[in-house]
């Protein structure tokens, strides 16, 4: 890189405040297009989720007896899930966005890390809607509803941060390579059973648990399942470390979009 | 003040690359082989391209297909980089290269206009205060709460301009936008055009039409192989370009190395000629007057019922009509090696005036000798068909006219003869 990079960084940031409205734009489009289409609209945000819950309970949690930290297997799966939904949507949509909108990006000049931003972004309605449910099955399983649950926004932070850039790194190599979009579901499908969706932290054996660490998905996911239950505090230091991991990702993500985004309209 | 400023923009493409799907496993491939052949390729799409456009003006550019007019739009407008070369645009910059940009099926008309003007670079408060001058200008008040799934692709048209039109940049690059919709809308279009103008923005329009780029247009940058050929008063750079033309509508067309052809080469066609009537070489084609194309070949080996065959294409790419040997049942017994060629000959050239391509080949059943697509482009003028009598002999009526006669009713008055009128109407 040249010394002239850093100003244009610092370039690219106000271009991306500049369009910050089409931003918007883009996400409302994505949500509105979703429950337009589908015939049953918001309930898709439900029932994955919720299927998968199911699907754990029975096959986990009574089958395998999975430890679930003193509380209902299902809720205990659930608080996990819906975390794990949206980033495995997140990562999906934006990881192809860029090609999808291939018409946009041909035709029109915006900053491009907009399309796989928004596309991230827009999976927030689909996470709102499914923590909702997520308060009726506390209810239902007669839990405390605790203040924990207030942290959530603050926690999915980091998590939009670390769907977005692994979203911008796949849509920009989607452009270039074709068989990327064969690749997506099989890294999203590893990170499932690589992070502690099924499973809590504390059944991993101890000589694995500094691993386990490096991904930043199991210190964000954890701290969404520990601020729920009445049993376990959260670890602020795994969550700590994992912010960290996500903030180097999507600085080294910017990097490799902004260097590869002046040849999308030449590929695309 | 220099609204824009293009300092020798080059921009190169690989070619085949463009068409090829890379793999990230080639790409894997290639970095633990890296010796393994480079695909140097590449063609020129802009070559060393300097100019500046003074705020303000609207200035207009014109070039052949593949010129490079489109890809200087996208580089003006930021949509791709230039190889090599600095670019200076100032001011708020929009670019109108497709009408309706980013519109969604599912979405309203409405809400199509927010996503599009936001697209465009308009701000949300911009669009609110100019939505009824918008949802007004496309004529769509009864659908605008309509998915536009529903809409015609001519609503679709309008809706996407009368957003466009709307637009307040400092600088706006259009291309081509015009050259869809009925006439009545492109009208409309211009008149948006002219608006714009008289709003004081810099405005650089690429058209094939040239009555409307020396209408909007004091300035006209014209672009050949992707170097500025011409640069200069409209009236000067359009005639220069226009004569160029007149070069290359000629009477023959050298078909011995042409490219691109296909079939077994037992027979070549070397030559299409066109005639007139008196049987002397023909470059203006006329629409319902007769055409003679004289098909020179050469033969390598003894052919038998060897078919040869002519297709006109629209200039979409639509296959208007074809004519062989075959289909008049027309039976030739043998081509014997050496040259020669046949004629054929078209009482009535039904076509509208507007350019058509010619693919041309030969065959026998199961085989192909030659075959030549797109070989050559032709202009056809427009003439007084319809016997002096009618009108309306214009492209925009389709792409044929058909020869055909009107008879009454016993018993219903038929009027005087009508007033002569404009044939190119």
């Amino acid at each position: 890189m040249t010394s002239a990079t850093r100003p244009m960084v610092v370039e690219w940031m106000l271009e991306f405040r500049q369009y910050r409205e089409l931003f918007f734009f883009l996400i409302w489009r994505d949500v509105k297009i979703r429950y337009k289409q589908t015939l049953l609209g918001a309930s898709w945000a439900i029932i994955q989720p919720f299927f998968m819950m199911i699907v754990f309970t029975l096959m986990f949690g009574r089958m395998a007896k999975v430890p679930s930290e003193g509380v209902p297997y299902p809720i205990f799966s659930y608080a996990a899930l819906v975390p794990w939904t949206y980033f495995q949507y997140a990562v999906g949509q934006s990881g192809n966005s860029l090609v999808a909108n291939s018409k946009l990006i041909s035709k029109v000049y915006f900053p491009r890390a907009i399309i796989p931003a928004a596309s991230a972004l827009s999976g927030v309605v689909d996470f709102a809607i499914a923590t909702v449910v997520l308060i009726g099955m506390m209810i239902y399983y007669h839990m405390p509803i605790t203040t924990g649950l207030l942290l959530w926004p603050l926690f999915l932070i980091p998590l939009v941060i670390l769907s977005s850039a692994i979203g911008m790194v796949f849509s920009a190599m989607n452009v270039k390579y074709r068989d990327i979009k064969y690749t997506i579901p099989f890294f999203i499908q590893s990170m499932l059973f690589l992070s502690p969706v099924i499973y809590g932290t504390g059944t991993v054996p101890e000589r694995y648990q500094m691993f386990l660490r490096f991904n930043p998905l199991v210190g964000i996911i954890d701290a969404f399942r520990a601020s729920v239950l009445p049993t376990r505090e959260i670890d602020w230091g795994m969550l700590g470390v994992a912010c960290i991991v996500t903030t180097v990702l999507f600085v080294v993500a910017s990097i490799y979009f902004y260097r590869t985004e002046r040849s999308f309209a030449d590929l695309i | 003040m220099q609204a824009i400023l293009a300092d020798h923009l080059t921009k190169q493409y690989q070619l085949g690359a463009l068409h090829h799907e890379t793999m990230l496993r080639e790409a894997l491939v290639k970095m633990f082989h890296p010796r393994r052949q480079r695909n140097d390729n590449t063609i020129l799409a802009l070559n060393n391209l300097s100019f500046a456009v003074e705020q303000g003006e609207v200035v207009g550019i014109i070039g052949r297909n593949g010129a490079g007019k489109s890809t200087l739009l996208k580089v003006l407008s930021k949509i791709t980089y230039p190889t090599s070369g600095r670019l200076k645009v100032r001011g708020r910059v929009a670019s109108l290269i497709e009408v309706g940009t980013g519109f969604h099926d599912e979405l309203t008309g409405r809400e199509n206009i927010y996503l599009n003007g936001s697209i465009l670079g308009m701000r949300k408060r911009e669009i609110d205060a100019r939505l009824d001058q918008i949802i007004d200008f496309a004529g769509v008040e009864r659908f605008v709460d309509t998915p536009i799934k529903r809409y015609s692709s001519g609503m679709r048209l309008r809706l996407g301009f009368a957003v466009a039109a709307h637009m307040e940049p400092d600088v706006l690059f259009v291309d081509e936008v015009l050259a869809v919709g009925d006439a009545d809308f492109q009208k409309k279009c211009l008149n948006a055009m002219d608006d714009l103008r008289s709003g004081g923005r810099t405005v650089l329009f690429v058209s094939h039409n040239m009555a409307a780029i020396e209408n909007l247009c004091p300035r006209t940058l014209w672009i050949d192989a992707g170097k500025l050929r011409e640069d200069g008063p409209s009236d000067k750079v359009i005639a220069a370009y226009l004569s160029t033309f007149s070069e290359s509508q000629r009477s023959g067309y050298d078909l011995e190395n042409v490219e691109g052809r296909s079939g077994s080469g037992a027979a070549r066609f070397t030559r299409l000629e066109f005639l007139d009537e008196a049987g002397n070489p023909a470059s203006v084609f006329r629409c319902g007057e007769p055409l003679r194309a004289r098909f020179h070949y050469r033969c390598h080996e003894r052919i038998r019922d060897p078919h040869f065959a002519l297709s006109v294409y629209s200039d979409l790419g639509t296959r208007i009509f074809t004519v062989s040997t075959w289909h008049a049942g027309y039976y030739i017994a043998n081509l014997e090696p050496g040259e020669g060629f046949i004629d054929l000959q078209i009482d009535d050239l039904f076509l509208q005036p507007n350019r058509y391509y010619l693919s041309i080949w030969i065959s026998s059943t199961g085989q192909w000798y030659d075959k030549i697509e797109h070989c050559v482009a032709i202009d056809v003028d427009e003439s007084n068909a319809h016997n002096n009598q009618g009108r309306g002999v214009h492209a925009r009526w389709g792409l044929v006219y058909m020869p055909s006669r009107w008879e009454l009713a016993a018993g219903v008055e038929k009027g005087g003869e009508t007033e002569p009128r404009d044939v190119s109407l």
